[in-house]
């Protein structure tokens, strides 16, 4: 396990940069690591990270569709907020692990 | 090393068979390429026409005869004499969907839609719809375009691009 500095937090990430302790995530930090992705987080993006920190704390699996079923947002609108690899890219900026699903 | 200084661009995936096996081993390797960032441009030819054709796009069937991989619930080899029996096949087939709808693994056609909404993109194969007399108008809204083998070439062209064949 190695540790990065996130606008000045000190936290558990993997080789990846996945957080190891979701725990750790604050708003704070997801608004820095979304713009290490080239990303500007908006109330929709928070509302996402949010349902997909739920959906991981209750163990279940994080796919592309409970996402277009979650009526935050569709699946479009999720590949927008996310462009080029929406689900690995939320789980980064959320704090949770890389996902494992296939689907 | 090669992993990572030439990763994955874009895929190419052919459907060629109607069976739910062949068809969501097309549709979960081109939803997961979308979902990683990968161009991803399907091909539905032959038996595969079922599966973006709209009248057969969600009834679709695996076989129970002459499929040794087939067991019944709880392990034991399925009987291919069992299978031979109308509306098994048809039972069988619907299990296997609703079994993974609980994986949430959508509906051909749900599935199809996701894998647009990502950006990715669905043609049929001119000579198997002039084959099984199949127009335009028979197939799903979402199917971008008719094409002959040589314009889907066309667009396969690129570095870092394969083409798999399920």
């Amino acid at each position: 396990m190695s540790q990065k500095v996130i606008a000045g937090v000190t936290v558990d990430v993997n080789e990846e940069g996945y957080f190891t302790n979701p725990a750790q995530w604050t708003k704070d930090l997801a608004l820095a690591i979304a713009a290490e992705e080239g990303i500007a987080l908006t109330d929709k993006h928070y509302a996402v990270l949010e349902f997909l920190r739920e959906r991981f704390s209750k163990g279940e699996a994080l796919t592309i569709r409970s996402v277009g079923n979650s009526g935050i947002i569709d699946i479009k609108g999720f590949y927008g907020l996310f462009p080029g690899a929406p689900m690995k890219k939320a789980a980064k900026i959320a704090g949770i692990p890389k996902p494992a699903s296939c689907v | 090393m090669a992993n990572e200084e030439f990763p994955l661009k874009k895929v190419c995936i052919i459907c060629a068979k109607g069976t739910i096996e062949d068809v969501y081993a097309a549709l979960v390797m081109s939803n997961g390429a979308v979902m990683e960032g990968i161009e991803t441009k399907m091909f539905f030819t032959f038996f595969g026409l079922d599966a973006i054709t709209k009248k057969t796009m969600n009834s679709l069937h695996t076989g129970v005869v002459g499929n040794p991989a087939m067991r019944m619930p709880g392990g034991l080899p399925f009987p291919t004499l069992l299978g031979i029996i109308p509306g098994v096949e048809t039972g069988v087939s619907a299990m296997m969907r609703s079994q993974m709808d609980k994986l949430d693994i959508p509906p051909v056609k749900e599935f199809l839609e996701m894998i647009e909404a990502g950006g990715g993109e669905v043609y049929a194969c001119k000579l198997a719809m002039d084959m099984f007399k199949l127009k335009k108008e028979d197939l799903w809204e979402g199917v971008k375009d008719v094409l002959t083998v040589g314009q889907f070439y066309e667009k396969c062209g690129g570095l870092q691009t394969q083409i798999i064949f399920t």
